[in-house]
């Protein structure tokens, strides 16, 4: 049985860390489809896959959250990243590879994944 | 849908959306009575006695972006496919209950899933609203629930990757371990 104890740790060990995150400016938004269609087509593994990346490589300043059906639901899962003074970027058809291909090249490395948006899919 | 933890999943987004503040998962399971019933119960907007009857109807949606409403007509069907019951209880400003049951050892009951996933996506995509999760196996339970982390983490947000990791295994942990002790 897990203990509270265990929880009593981690948040001893987090707030040591606190404080060295930066404020929201520069905040990169990624947003995953979770309605029906989106889950029924692997929302959900996706989503655990870009949070599993991105804790991974301690990146800062992501935030991964969700959002409803956007009216593309053959296109699903459907993951659109946000940043602050860029065009938004929707990326279609998502697995947890791609996801992970995505935080490589995009999150860490500014270069969007073509192959995988909605206008290379759309073509 | 292929697991019921999906179907979970998609009928909790439905209490999110309704702006609920808690949101009560349930799942029992029952070998002696033959029996496995899910219940998302939520603290939201609830529906009207007009909604209610209309949104086990795939063509029935309050939405405005789209003709069609899947969520509730999918748990229904999966519940009915293995000879067991679903029901919708709700009233405006008090909120909504959902409850579903399976024959448990019927062979068109999907399997429950990875509800760990399915809870740690809810904490983690809507941080301000507070989850219970129980889990029954026969006799005895345990539960999830995020007031009681919350307390524990004194400010420590509960959308952080390492907490969601702690809630996964704890619910992971404690399923299987109940699920041992009975055999």
């Amino acid at each position: 049985m897990k203990s509270l104890a265990e929880l009593q740790a981690l948040r001893d060990k987090m707030k040591n860390n606190m404080g060295i995150r930066s404020d929201d400016t520069g905040n990169i938004r990624v947003v995953v489809g979770m309605a029906t269609c989106g889950i029924a087509a692997g929302a959900r593994p996706v989503l655990q896959a870009f949070t599993e990346e991105v804790a991974k490589r301690n990146l800062q300043n992501i935030t991964i959250t969700q959002t409803g059906c956007i009216g593309i639901c053959q296109y699903e899962p459907v993951v659109e990243v946000m940043e602050p003074g860029k065009e938004k970027v929707t990326y279609v058809k998502m697995t947890p590879e791609k996801a992970v291909k995505v935080v490589l090249e995009h999150l860490v490395n500014g270069n969007v994944v073509a192959e995988y948006t909605i206008g290379a899919a759309a073509k | 849908m292929q697991e019921l933890s999906l179907n979970v999943l998609d009928i909790a987004q439905n209490s999110v959306r309704a702006k609920a503040g808690l949101i009560e998962i349930a799942v029992e399971e029952d070998c002696k009575r033959d029996s496995l019933i899910i219940t998302v119960k939520d603290d939201g907007c609830g529906m009207t006695q007009e909604q209610v009857q209309r949104v086990t109807d795939p063509f029935f949606t309050t939405r405005t972006t789209r003709k069609v409403g899947l969520g509730v007509p999918l748990l229904k069907m999966a519940a009915e496919m293995t000879g067991g019951s679903f029901s919708i209880r709700s009233a405006v400003g008090e909120g909504t209950t959902v409850t579903a049951s399976f024959a448990r050892s019927h062979i068109d009951r999907m399997p429950l899933g990875d509800m760990a996933a399915t809870i740690c996506s809810l904490i983690q995509c809507n941080p301000d609203i507070d989850f219970v999760y129980t889990y029954r196996y026969g006799e005895q339970s345990f539960a999830a629930d995020t007031r009681q982390f919350r307390q524990v983490l004194e400010g420590v947000p509960l959308s952080e990757p390492e907490v969601l990791g702690y809630i996964g295994d704890f619910i992971r942990e404690n399923t299987a371990e109940l699920q041992t002790n009975q055999g």
